[in-house]
């Protein structure tokens, strides 16, 4: 046991770059930034592809029930429930019905990604003033236009809101892929006993980091998205 | 479509009862109380030891039991600890704990008093021992542990009756198919089907990184998935190969679909099951602790252990429950 220490920043820095000896491997090293950076990409392909299947589903669904103000209770109640689904037992779910593997966990945490988006894109929609929206239908707008036009540029805070909450959800969740049939950075995490301590936290820092840089990436879509007479300038 | 408020509702509460009655049927195995309840664990080699003993002692102490998290850690934990209470002692469970790593940690910190360990796994895991090095001698191996774990300043109790080894499995119509036998017959196969194990098992010198390097063996893809769903790989039909336990209940109750591959050139050293504590718990417990849990464990031979794991896996019986009837059929309890 004298080969595995005790986790240090060091220790999980030195994991990131360089290959590390471990005790149960006979001999092969593990971890460096060859087997960090395919990992992490894994993870972030999975995550960008659940998030993608995720607005797909919970974007269109939102945006028309907030348009028509209807279901309130469906939307909000999904956005609550969303808190509480058990991945593991849907990755398990998954495995019976068509197998483990990418789609697997892709749709398991696709199913994560769906309630945050669809509860805020209702929420973002359903409370835009009514005053611009029947100014937007007295100059003849169409329902699309209106959509389009009015209510989702109005709503785009509360809208990325949803998303990033999703995001970062999903890719951390992410994190169990390994469970069910894709290695992501959770690799690290779950197998200590391959990893060492110092395999553990890098895993964990390297989670961090991705989580981070993707919650930075979309704030600056929202900014793009952000019409320029909405947004917040310094005095 | 408007819904009025009342249908409304009535839809909100239908959904919740769905949503309830999904996620008891989730977990609910734990409540299922049919099956064959009056089914008792086979009792041989159970009547060496006789029923244990309270001593009021012992209800000073505290035990905390733990285990790794799959079936068959889960009733050997229960069944110590059922056996430890009926001895006298205060028994708390941290059951579930995760791999041998987190357990051992466990040990150490003082969290939990002790926990089933396979001699094998401690050997390769904690010792730095390679495959072929665990003797295949019980006894052998268990010295050999045992004065490991002492310069760590922790401690274990003599061997199980059974040993569990992992295994390559796949079903009787793959291994027909292939014409397989032994894992050395996948030579020139291998390359045809997927490998599923534990995410683990692909840098393990005692899985897939053993089966590459000792039989040099590539296989079309390995896959990683949790424990729990090793059969399930298996059950969906195709040309797959599965990582199992020698010890696993549906090897012999469903032997007509499963089969194991004979380890022909011993990637996966077999184990019997060590208790792991420590001198500091073995002192606090008095003699009654190794004494009843080297007890309990005569009765445990590989079919014992079966039939057990066949209650809980196969047949959705708590473990809690088969651990009580397996004691009580012993002997152990009254």
């Amino acid at each position: 046991m004298s080969a595995m220490p005790l986790a240090s920043i060091e220790g999980a820095i030195e994991f990131i770059f360089s290959p590390q000896y471990s005790n149960v491997t006979g001999g092969k090293k593990v971890g460096g930034i060859d087997q960090v950076i395919e990992l992490a990409w894994n993870q972030l392909w999975l995550t960008i592809v659940a998030l993608a299947i995720a607005l797909l589903v919970a974007l269109p669904i939102g945006l028309y029930l907030g348009h028509r103000h209807k279901w309130e209770s469906f939307a909000t109640a999904i956005g609550t429930a969303g808190r509480g689904i058990p991945e593991l037992i849907l990755i398990a779910f998954f495995a019976a019905a068509i197998g483990v593997g990418f789609t697997n966990v892709m749709l398991a945490l696709a199913i994560l990604g769906i309630p945050p988006i669809l509860a805020n894109a209702f929420v973002g929609i359903h409370q835009v003033d009514r005053a611009s929206v029947d100014a937007a239908r007295g100059m003849g707008m169409s329902e699309l236009e209106i959509l389009r036009r009015v209510e989702v540029p109005l709503a785009i805070p509360t809208l990325m809101g949803g998303i990033r909450s999703a995001a970062i959800a999903v890719v951390a969740t992410a994190t169990i892929a390994p469970y069910g049939g894709y290695e992501t950075l959770g690799d690290f995490i779950i197998n200590e006993n391959v990893y060492g301590e110092n395999g553990v936290l890098a895993g964990a820092i390297l989670v961090a980091l991705l989580a981070v840089s993707l919650e930075l990436a979309l704030a600056g879509v929202q900014r793009l998205l952000t019409s320029p007479g909405l947004k917040l300038r310094p005095a | 479509m408007n819904m009025n408020p009342t249908r409304w509702r009535a839809v909100l509460a239908l959904m919740a009862a769905l949503a309830l009655t999904l996620g008891v049927a989730a977990c609910g195995s734990d409540d299922d109380t049919s099956g064959s309840a009056t089914e008792t664990a086979s009792t041989e080699g159970g009547d060496e030891g006789g029923a244990i003993v309270s001593n009021p002692e012992n209800g000073k102490v505290t035990l905390t039991v733990g285990s790794k998290n799959f079936t068959e850690q889960i009733i050997l934990g229960e069944i110590y600890a059922q056996a430890l209470e009926a001895a006298g002692y205060k028994v708390k469970k941290d059951l579930n704990l995760g791999s041998e790593t987190v357990a051992l940690k466990n040990v150490k910190a003082g969290t939990i008093s002790g926990y089933p360990e396979y001699v094998s796994t401690a050997l390769t895991s904690f010792f730095g021992k390679e495959p072929e090095e665990v003797p295949a001698d019980a006894t052998e191996a268990y010295e050999e542990a045992k004065a490991e774990f002492e310069k760590e300043n922790l401690t274990a109790f003599p061997p199980t009756p059974f040993a569990s080894a992992n295994a390559v499995g796949t079903t009787v119509e793959t291994a027909e198919k292939y014409d397989l036998e032994t894992v050395s017959d996948l030579e020139g196969v291998s390359e045809k089907l997927n490998l599923y194990g534990s995410p683990e098992c692909r840098q393990r010198i005692d899985c897939l990184a053993g089966l590459e390097k000792l039989y040099g063996l590539k296989f079309k893809k390995f896959t990683p998935v949790d424990i729990g769903l090793r059969y399930t790989v298996l059950e969906k039909g195709g040309d797959n190969l599965s990582i199992l336990f020698t010890t696993d209940p549906q090897l012999s109750a469903e032997s007509d679909k499963f089969v194991i591959l004979e380890d022909d050139k011993k990637v996966f050293p077999a184990g019997n099951v060590i208790w792991v504590t420590t001198p500091k718990v073995v002192e606090e417990a008095g003699p009654d602790y190794e004494k009843t849990i080297t007890q309990v464990q005569e009765g445990m031979t590989l079919e014992v252990i079966q039939e057990l794991g066949a209650r809980v896996e196969l047949e959705k019986e708590p473990a809690a429950k088969v651990a009580a009837e397996y004691l009580e059929s012993a002997g152990y309890t009254g």
